[in-house]
């Protein structure tokens, strides 16, 4: 008699359990907190612990330094230059990615034949490996097969004389990364922005229309005007790629060359898994943590100011 | 003020034409308005005038000059739209002064307008509100303030009463009349409520799928509609329509009424019908009922005023009647008016 009640009990007890709204709510999100909780928030903790610290990989010990990771990194040229490095990748890359993919997504925006295949052709960036894409850049900036070269020979926009080393001439590595980013993150703000442009109603750019404006009166008057929270929601996501992500540097550079295409992300991955110092690769890509942080929560605070709706 | 012209106007889409060929000629200074269900082609064929829709073939004039080739900042016309696509991140003041800005206007001259054109409207206060903070009554006015600021040779309102609600809209309607008796501007407003159009209109044109059915002054149309689609169309409840054999015949509501409301000497038309229905909407009351034989067994309505007393009940007979001179005869075939009654 006591086991069937209990059974029953516990039958009913569990029929409630994914009934009840809040313990379903609960039960659904579970998924998402465990991945953030064990992949992002787990390591976040770690690395601060370990920027702490002494270890190294293949330490057993493991002692408490306070902030001399830190002091040590501030004194070091190589993180300077580094994080000048990621500025300068940051902001040129995505200056051109807004600017181009406005462009775009204007264009796009447009009907036209063909207008499906352009738009595949423009997400596949996206939808494609970072490495596998990368590697494929890596073999355009070859300094001997390099495509851009022997096109450009072949239709004789370079001289005989000319031969660009693209990876290995300090000016053109920078230029060469900051372009595979722009061709990586382009596809994700054409779309933001594509998607801004169709939330605007006809009726505006009607209006405009008839109220007597041309092309660029109505494109900085009006479209960029309404854009602007969206397009700054899409500036904050390159960022945050660009500034964390090191595929690129990595596949295409190392860093190289003399550190002058050396970002953080590069060198606390360079540093810390590379080189064995863990604690000072922690501390590295922890001084990204506030720097993010202030960049997403100016650029939140920009998009709910130019929100007009 | 000028005349607006359209010449075999088309706008074909792939599904067919929206607009099928349409001749008008809107005089100057009138408020003519476009009144059809939606899908007749009347926001079509005003875009058109306004110079956001191309045509498919036909010329579009505006004070005698062709302007189908023009876009709309050339054509010195003003919208108001529905949605009223006031700009959302400009104030009350700069959305007015817009189109005084892109004609280069002096600073001080814009000042100027935009000061008369929201005295107008009652908005002077409103001029550094957003958009989002007006009311949608208050958000019509700075439309139409708009619309009237750089003094447009025409004015082509997309039915800029509909979003507001039933007592403001009232209110709107006589305010919308008075301004443009005192502006003069040609005016073309496109509503599909007929009470709007017919209090509104200098005259009406009647659109349904890309054609004008009939095009004349609210007594022609209600009165006289030239076809079965106008005489339906037009008037709550519609025209009783009634098909014998080789016409319709068709008479008004408020025509239909006991024999005894009617002179003796008069000449009268009997309609005896069976009654199902009775509807009571104070100042009037609706008849539904099914004529009887020899007549087709047709649903008709007679709408008796509330000065008329005589008690009726439904499920009895009744022989209510129409003077001759009230009934419309119409073509079976084609459905255009045969004869005018």
């Amino acid at each position: 008699m006591q086991t069937i009640s209990r059974n029953t009990i516990s039958k009913g007890g569990r029929g409630h359990f994914l009934e009840d709204e809040k313990w379903l709510g609960r039960f659904m999100l579970a998924p998402a907190v465990i991945y953030i909780v064990a992949l992002v928030g787990l390591p976040f903790l770690l690395a601060i612990y370990y920027s702490l610290s002494d270890v190294t990989v293949g330490s057993r010990s493991l002692h408490f330094v306070g902030m001399d990771n830190f002091r040590h990194i501030l004194d070091s040229n190589t993180f300077w230059r580094s994080l000048r490095n990621t500025l300068v990748f940051t902001l040129v890359s995505q200056l051109l990615v807004v600017v181009l993919g406005n462009i775009l997504a204007m264009a796009l925006y447009k009907n036209f034949r063909g207008k499906w295949l352009v738009r595949f052709l423009i997400l596949l960036p996206w939808v494609a490996p970072i490495s596998l894409g990368s590697i494929g850049w890596l073999w355009i900036f070859d300094p001997v097969y390099s495509v851009i070269n022997w096109s450009g020979r072949a239709l004789g926009i370079f001289a005989p004389t000319t031969w660009p080393i693209w990876l290995g001439q300090p000016n053109l590595a920078m230029a060469s990364v900051i372009m595979v980013d722009v061709w990586r993150l382009l596809p994700l703000s054409t779309v933001i922005i594509l998607a801004g442009l169709s939330s605007i109603p006809q009726d505006i750019h009607d209006a405009a229309a008839v109220d007597g404006i041309g092309f660029w009166r109505r494109l900085f008057q009006i479209t960029l005007p309404l854009l602007m929270p969206i397009m700054l929601v899409a500036l904050l996501f390159g960022i945050v790629f660009t500034v964390t992500d090191m595929i690129v540097i990595y596949v295409l550079t190392r860093g190289g060359p003399y550190d002058t295409t050396q970002v953080l992300s590069s060198l606390a991955f360079f540093t810390g898994i590379q080189g064995g110092d863990l604690a000072e690769g922690a501390a590295i890509s922890l001084f990204l943590f506030p720097l993010l942080v202030a960049v997403a929560i100016l650029f939140l605070t920009l998009a709910r100011r130019t929100e007009v709706t | 003020m000028a005349t607006v012209e359209t010449k075999s106007i088309t706008k074909s889409f792939d599904g067919g034409n929206a607009v099928d060929g349409i001749n008008l000629l809107v005089r100057e200074g009138e408020f003519l308005v476009f009144l059809g269900p939606s899908g007749s082609g009347k926001s079509t064929l005003l875009r058109m005038i306004a110079g956001l829709e191309t045509p498919t073939a036909g010329d579009v004039l505006i004070g005698g000059r062709v302007v189908t080739e023009l876009p709309p900042r050339a054509r010195n016309i003003a919208m108001v739209f529905q949605s009223y696509a006031l700009y959302p991140h400009l104030s009350v003041f700069k959305n007015i002064a817009f189109p005084l800005e892109a004609q280069r206007l002096k600073r001080e001259e814009i000042n100027k307008k935009v000061e008369w054109a929201a005295s107008l409207f009652g908005i002077q206060r409103l001029l550094a509100r957003k958009p989002r903070q007006l009311s949608g009554g208050e958000r019509q006015r700075v439309a139409l303030a708009r619309a009237v600021v750089r003094e447009p040779v025409v004015f082509l309102l997309d039915e800029p009463l509909s979003n507001l609600d039933a007592k403001l809209r009232t209110s709107a309607r006589d305010e919308l009349q008075q301004l443009q008796r005192r502006l003069g501007t040609t005016t073309i407003y496109v509503t599909h409520d007929q009470i709007e159009a017919m209090g509104l209109g200098d005259r009406i044109a009647v659109l349904n799928h890309g054609k004008i059915h009939q095009l004349g002054t609210a007594q022609e149309v209600y009165n006289d509609p030239a076809d079965t689609f106008v005489a339906t169309f037009i008037g709550s409840p519609p025209m009783n329509l009634i098909e014998t054999d080789h016409t319709i015949t068709g008479f008004r509501p408020e025509h239909y009424l006991p024999r005894g409301i009617y002179g003796a000497h008069e000449k009268v038309i009997e309609f005896p019908f069976q009654i199902t229905r009775l509807e009571y909407l104070g100042a009037d009351r609706l008849v539904y009922g099914a004529l009887e034989s020899p007549l087709p067994s047709v649903k008709v309505i007679s709408r008796l005023p509330s000065t008329v007393a005589t008690p009726v009940e439904i499920g009895r007979h009744y022989e209510f009647v129409v003077r001759a001179r009230d009934l419309k005869h119409f073509d079976p075939k084609t459905g255009l008016k045969t004869s005018t009654g």
